[in-house]
């Protein structure tokens, strides 16, 4: 199940079938699975993170810096290609990750989550203020292009935006599954078991956790980014506490233990909430409260936990 | 355990399922029925204040028009011509891509005929261009930034109710004909787009009529602050002539409660933008001569009519001694221009219900009669209405029990709007030329 060419299998296999799940499923609903897409996304990169032991609670600067980075490229540099402005958002998170990740690596559990989400409200903060940039009422974007193909009607825009973000999902997921069973991925697991059994085995738990938050600040980018030319707004909302609460939330839910997990807990995150807001409109926020709270208590290892725990069960009774 | 884990997830796989395959059959086209869906606050702050009151507002229109023949003509016909309306309500809060969802499944999902909402101007931007990417009628009700129809040109979204120039504009005019001090102005807005608007339109009005004015004290508040010492103490140090706000809902009572007290009201004039909202739950803890804008001529400052007395009737029914006030009447006039246009497309199509193109053609450039006065889709190609609005004094009437309001000015909708082809802001940095004032 490890083997590249497996995987490649079944990242091709699971893009076609995404592919043909949004011809059959109707217009809002491959709405929403970009929307959850696209959070799964930044949701990926906090997992990343917390593989090594810690938790962000600034996953929305990304996010944010993502969806601005695309945002203003397409506004002020005119490019309406998806790919190039996602990448484009993508890129300038990296590199936003990349110069703040030294300063953080050096901090731990509270401090850690808290300096995060302070450098996110320092963001929004400065966003709101901005007036050339809409301030809090932010900036609308127009409908992209998607490798030089300009979707005529609605359906068309939204399905065409949908193949696209199943692309980057399986690209990214691809990425990081690979990661994940690499030594370089599985020395995050050791960080948190044991920092200075690490640093004695001769690798650099600063090093470890820079890197992961570098690659977890490029895949907030591309999740804000996707979001940005989805939503065709952004806003300073982007960088909130709440946003990144979401991210917090989607990554309990899935665990750290599974790529796919991952999405799985974002789409589910997203029909419930649009669900609940449907059927209780004033009492939605209740309904996912509870729901986060059965999570914790029920499946302490998130989604990605009973994956795991069904496939080593069917594996145990093939022994038997 | 797991299997009780399994069971839940299995549940609920079952049940999206099951909504997916009923909802659409269920609600496909019904000839003789009207969907028509709320977006407003009914959680967080903007809730008290606007979200619940306008909600509440169309909630009982539509009930009354179903009954049919309950208000004044030309209004007494069942329903949107005759159609039942179904009328049900979104909750605005959680952000912009939340709502860009739910109004993508109020259209697609729940097949709603029309949208009227959203009182977030980034609510309000965001939207828009997805009605419109949809071909699918959204009114915007109660959101001030004047830039939707300003940068763009819209076919299917609407805006029955003014944008926030005219708020500001008009105090400044109140200011100017009352021939009030306007030595220094200072101002406390909350710190977004929304604030930060307004303090800029009614400065650069006020300097404009008056260049003399000085900049006072420019303080800015964290929407939701809720505790205003500091600003009040910097506010009394500077001691300007006029102070203007356009704190909202609980920050603007919180204000008011803490401000009231160290004497803030006395010696200086202190301009409410929209104010009328707070009069009811402050009742007599309101200061007496304040200057109070209700957006729109509505509130205390409505003109006796009988769709007014008709509006103040059916309020009071439900909740007794409120006076309806900004979010009642924006909504009102927003529900009763979509019934306007729906009845005249109907009447161009037969008698049968009109297609979304039909009715949006319809709404372009209309002008209907509403319990705050006469509205004009005069602006954005005829998709943005421009509205009278009167500014005025609080003062406390025993006999009557609550806060009225005295000195009252009506600026017609021509005097405090920008004209067509020119922008909001332009209009105010070159002297509002084109103003029609009598």
């Amino acid at each position: 199940m490890s083997s590249p060419s497996v995987i490649s299998f079944v990242a091709a296999l699971t893009l076609v079938m995404l592919a043909v799940l949004g011809k059959v499923l109707p217009g809002w609903c491959v709405f929403l699975l970009v929307t959850a897409f696209a959070k799964g996304l930044a949701a990926l990169g906090l997992v990343l993170i917390i593989r090594s032991g810690l938790l962000s609670f600034g996953q929305g600067l990304f996010y944010c810096a993502g969806g601005y980075g695309a945002g203003l490229l397409m506004l002020w540099g005119g490019v309406n290609d998806a790919m190039l402005l996602v990448l484009a958002g993508g890129f300038v998170s990296l590199v936003l990750g990349a110069v703040i990740a030294p300063l953080l690596a050096g901090y731990r559990s509270i401090f850690f989550a808290t300096l995060t989400l302070a450098l996110s409200m320092l963001a929004h903060g400065a966003l709101t203020k901005a007036d050339f940039l809409g301030g809090s009422d932010g900036l609308n974007l127009r409908p992209p292009s998607f490798l030089g193909f300009q979707p005529a009607s609605s359906a068309e825009a939204v399905y065409s935006l949908y193949l696209f973000a199943c692309v980057l999902v399986v690209a990214c997921a691809l990425a990081c599954k690979v990661h994940f069973n690499s030594v370089r991925g599985l020395l995050s697991l050791a960080v948190r078991d044991n920092e200075i059994r690490v640093e004695y085995l001769g690798s650099s738990v600063k090093r470890v956790i820079s890197e992961n938050f570098t690659a977890a600040a490029f895949l907030g980018g591309i999740g804000g980014a996707l979001n940005a030319i989805a939503v065709a707004h952004i806003d300073p909302e982007l960088a909130f506490w709440t946003t990144s609460g979401e991210f917090v939330f989607v990554a309990i839910l899935s665990g750290y233990l599974s790529v796919s997990a991952v999405f799985a807990a974002s789409i589910m995150l997203e029909f419930i909430r649009s669900f609940s807001s449907q059927y209780f409109p004033n009492a939605w926020q209740m309904s996912l409260g509870i729901f986060m709270l059965a999570s914790i208590l029920f499946l302490p290892n998130g989604i990605g936990g009973l994956l795991q725990r069904r496939k080593k069960r069917l594996e145990g009774s093939k022994i038997a | 355990m797991r299997k009780l884990i399994w069971g839940v997830l299995a549940a609920a796989a079952c049940l999206s399922t099951a909504s997916f395959i009923t909802t659409p059959v269920s609600a496909q086209g019904n000839e003789k029925v009207f969907k028509l869906g709320i977006v407003t606050f009914t959680s967080g702050p903007g809730a008290e204040s606007f979200g619940t009151p306008g909600w509440n507002a169309a909630n009982r229109l539509v009930q009354a028009l179903n009954a049919g023949g309950q208000l004044p003509p030309p209004y007494d016909k069942i329903g949107f011509g005759g159609l039942k309306v179904e009328v049900s309500v979104i909750d605005e809060s959680g952000g912009t891509t939340k709502q860009v969802q739910e109004l993508r499944n109020a259209f697609d999902r729940d097949k709603f005929d029309a949208i009227i909402g959203y009182i977030s101007s980034s609510n309000c931007l965001a939207a828009a261009p997805v009605a419109e990417e949809m071909k699918k009628l959204l009114i915007l009700f109660d959101c001030g930034t004047p830039r939707i129809f300003e940068d763009r040109n819209y076919q299917y979204v609407f805006r029955n109710s003014s944008h926030a120039t005219m708020d500001n504009v008009a105090i400044v005019r109140y200011l100017q004909k009352r021939k009030i001090k306007l030595e220094t102005a200072a101002g406390i807005n909350p710190d977004y787009a929304y604030g930060r608007d307004n303090w800029k339109d009614f400065i650069q009005s006020l300097q404009k009529v008056n260049p003399t004015t000085k900049t006072g004290s420019e303080l800015w508040p964290k929407l939701g602050a809720g505790q205003y010492g500091t600003e009040i103490s910097a506010l009394l140090q500077t001691n300007p002539s006029i102070i203007h706000t356009s704190l909202w809902g609980g920050d603007l009572q919180a204000f008011i409660l803490q401000a009231a007290p160290r004497g803030l009201f006395k010696g200086r004039q202190v301009a409410i933008m929209a104010g009328d909202h707070v009069l009811h739950p402050l009742g007599k803890r309101m200061p007496e001569g304040v200057i109070i804008g209700a957006r729109g001529v509505g509130g205390p400052f409505a003109v006796k009519s009988a769709l007014n007395d008709w509006l103040i009737a059916n309020t009071q029914k439900n909740e007794p001694g409120v006076l309806p006030s900004q979010a009642h009447y924006r909504m009102t006039q927003s529900v009763l221009g979509l019934k306007s246009a729906v009845e005249k497309a109907m009447a161009a199509n037969g008698n049968n219900k009109p297609t979304t193109e039909q009715i949006a053609a319809a709404l372009r450039g209309l002008e209907w009669d509403t319990p705050s006065g006469k509205i004009k889709m005069a602006l954005g190609n005829g998709h943005q209405a421009i509205q009278a609005n009167a500014i005025g004094v609080t003062k406390w009437d025993g006999k009557l029990n609550r806060m009225i309001v005295t000195d009252v000015e009506v600026f017609a909708a021509e005097c405090v709007n920008p004209p067509v082809g020119i922008k909001s802001e332009d209009w105010i940095a070159q002297g509002f030329p084109g103003a029609k004032c009598n």
